[in-house]
């Protein structure tokens, strides 16, 4: 009996301390994980900020050997090294605008059509196959456009555009020169089909969070669809759509490979849509492999710092916004 | 007369209705248009060029005939990589931000600027490896292609992992740690379980995303015309491939050029639908 309790406590005294050894192990495994996630979390931050201080150190020599004037110099001249931002960055903005300015609308009548219009079993395949078009990869854009759209536009829309409007004053000016196919206006049009899944499948989301009670009233009222949509949904869904807006223009900016097939890489500003142009990501693209000397490459991460200054501006307010209206709707 | 003035204006309602859902639907077509004419396109111009050679033989010099095998393994490779990188990352800076510090200031500034990173330009990533692995190094390399795809995996995971935990009812949390179990085994043997497909999902769109990527493997990767499996030395990708040959002025690098186009497309597309599928699947059950 007491050989059996004396057992019994041996036991015990065993069990304890691994029982506190094996809490102790699940502490340290549980905090250990604990950490390593703030890690990766915290090293999401960092990737940002060395992207930043990446770009910011290969830029030095070009900002310092031209100073603010970088941004107002029209030249690029790898030849005698002196070069300025200008043509590149008009090209990337002015590209992204049309693009917008096309996109925009289209993707708010599919919106509308996705979310007022079709039957409900095709709302589906529908949205999806939008979705798609965002994911083809935009080189597959590029040589399309390169070998199918460029020359169609040379042989339709282009002269087109230049017999309507080659005697019109101001117009004239923005359709002057021959159809050579690729071009800013090219790049534009490439770039309006590419951003259009992501304003669509935005506007459709917002769309779809606008209560139904709202909907219901004002057809209950006697409102056509148009005037629902109209004078209650995209009010109501307003800042929403322009935080999808927003992100489609962020993805423009930055849009590299379907730009360089068809934009034709010339460093210069022109008024005429039809001439070739550039953009800043088109112009790294091109030249960043082939560039001799410190100063062309730093002047090409230049741009690059340039470029990433402003999409991080266009896709923050597009993010505030969205944020806005998921709290709104959660 | 006010009946008939209410019937006029009645009858402009309705053709202002009428214009503006024709005006929708054709917008629609447009956009649908685009997706047909592109992928009919690409079908008509790179089936043909499509055989077995494509994918026993080399990229060819210019006038003779070759396929893609070493730009479709120099992808494999680089995308594999991106992928053994960037998965741990984001799934880990995932659960944290769901599960340890879901009302953290931490996380809404990750989470923000992850959505940053998540459209940030490509070709800028693409710098960015240049200056950190390039020019260390010296010279490009396979190590740098893949480093740079692993940066644009690292946010994809990172926003589908969250998304996927929070969606996790916190009942199963419960009763879990009502069990005993410490944080760190509820969230990997209960919580990972439970958002397994959805986590899945966000793997094959991170895939999906940079197999096509071109622009930030032009000056990390370079290209390489040869055989070659060696990391640290330069490397062919199916996208910059498909960059040279479509500028060249050769008419066969061309045709290869769209065919290495048509497998792209296909394996993206293949991709992101088996990723819907099994987001809609696990939704289901």
């Amino acid at each position: 009996m007491a050989d059996l309790a004396l057992q019994r406590g041996a036991i015990q005294a065993a069990e304890i301390p691994s029982r506190a050894k094996v809490l102790a192990q699940l502490r340290l495994k549980d905090a250990g994980f604990r950490y390593l996630t703030r890690t990766a979390a915290i090293m999401v931050l960092l990737l940002l900020g060395g992207v930043i201080i990446a770009l910011v150190i290969g830029a030095v020599p070009a900002l310092q050997a031209f100073g603010i004037n970088f941004l107002f110099e029209q030249r690029w001249n790898p030849v005698t090294e002196k070069f300025g931002a200008l043509a590149p960055i008009y090209g990337t903005i002015v590209t992204s605008l049309i693009a917008m300015l096309i996109a925009v609308p289209i993707g708010l009548m599919i919106a509308m059509f996705l979310t007022e219009l079709c039957p409900q079993w095709l709302r589906r395949p529908i949205g999806t196959a939008i979705e798609l078009l965002a994911g083809i990869p935009s080189i597959i854009y590029g040589i399309w456009g390169l070998f199918v759209f460029a020359p169609f536009l040379q042989q339709t829309l282009q002269p087109f555009l230049i017999a309507t409007f080659g005697s019109v004053p101001v117009l004239s000016t923005l359709f002057e020169g021959p159809p050579y196919g690729i071009g800013v206006l090219t790049a534009s049009l490439i770039l309006a089909i590419m951003v259009l899944p992501f304003i669509t499948a935005i506007s459709r989301d917002v769309f779809d969070a606008v209560p139904p009670v709202l909907k219901e009233a004002a057809y209950g009222m006697g409102a056509t669809t148009w005037e629902v949509v109209r004078y209650v949904v995209l009010p109501y869904a307003r800042v929403g759509v322009i935080g999808g807006v927003m992100l489609g223009l962020g993805r423009a900016l930055g849009e590299t490979m379907a730009v360089t097939f068809v934009i034709g890489n010339a460093h210069k500003i022109s008024a005429s849509l039809i001439a070739p142009g550039t953009t800043i990501s088109a112009t790294i693209a091109n030249e960043f492999t082939e560039a001799v000397g410190d100063l062309y490459t730093s002047s090409l991460i230049a741009l690059g710092l340039i470029l990433f200054l402003i999409t991080f501006i266009v896709l923050a307010i597009a993010r505030y916004l969205l944020l806005r209206i998921e709290r709104r709707i959660g | 007369m006010a009946i008939a003035k209410s019937s006029s204006l009645y009858s402009s309602r309705r053709r202002r209705n009428a214009i503006a859902m024709g005006l929708s639907l054709a917008a629609t077509l447009f956009g649908l248009g685009w997706l047909v004419l592109i992928l009919g396109v690409l079908l008509y111009e790179g089936v043909s060029g499509l055989s077995l050679q494509v994918f026993t033989e080399m990229t060819p010099p210019p006038g003779s005939t070759g396929g893609l095998l070493n730009p479709i393994v120099g992808s494999l490779i680089m995308t594999t990589i991106a992928v053994l990188i960037g998965t741990p990352i984001g799934i880990l800076a995932g659960t944290y931000m769901a599960e340890y510090g879901r009302y953290d200031k931490l996380t809404s500034v990750v989470r923000f600027i992850n959505d940053i990173l998540l459209s940030a330009p490509s070709i800028v990533i693409g710098l960015f490896i240049y200056e950190v692995v390039v020019t260390p190094m010296g010279h490009f390399s396979g190590w740098a292609g893949a480093l740079s795809l692993a940066v644009i995996v690292i946010p994809v995971v990172v926003r589908t992992t969250e998304d996927m935990l929070t969606l996790v009812p916190n009942p199963l949390r419960e009763a879990a740690t009502a069990l005993g179990m410490p944080r760190a085994y509820v969230i990997q043997r209960v919580c990972y379980r439970a958002a397994q497909a959805g986590m899945i999902t966000g793997v094959l769109l991170a895939v999906a995303r940079i197999s096509g990527e071109t622009a930030p493997l032009l000056f990390t990767a370079l290209n390489n015309q040869f055989w070659s499996t060696n990391l640290n030395a330069p490397m062919a990708s199916l996208p910059a491939v498909i960059f040279q040959f479509a500028l060249s002025p050769y008419k066969d690098w061309q045709a290869l050029a769209w065919t290495g186009a048509l497998i792209i497309t296909f394996t993206v597309l293949a991709l992101s639908i088996g990723a819907r599928a099994l987001a809609s699947a696990s939704k289901r059950s």
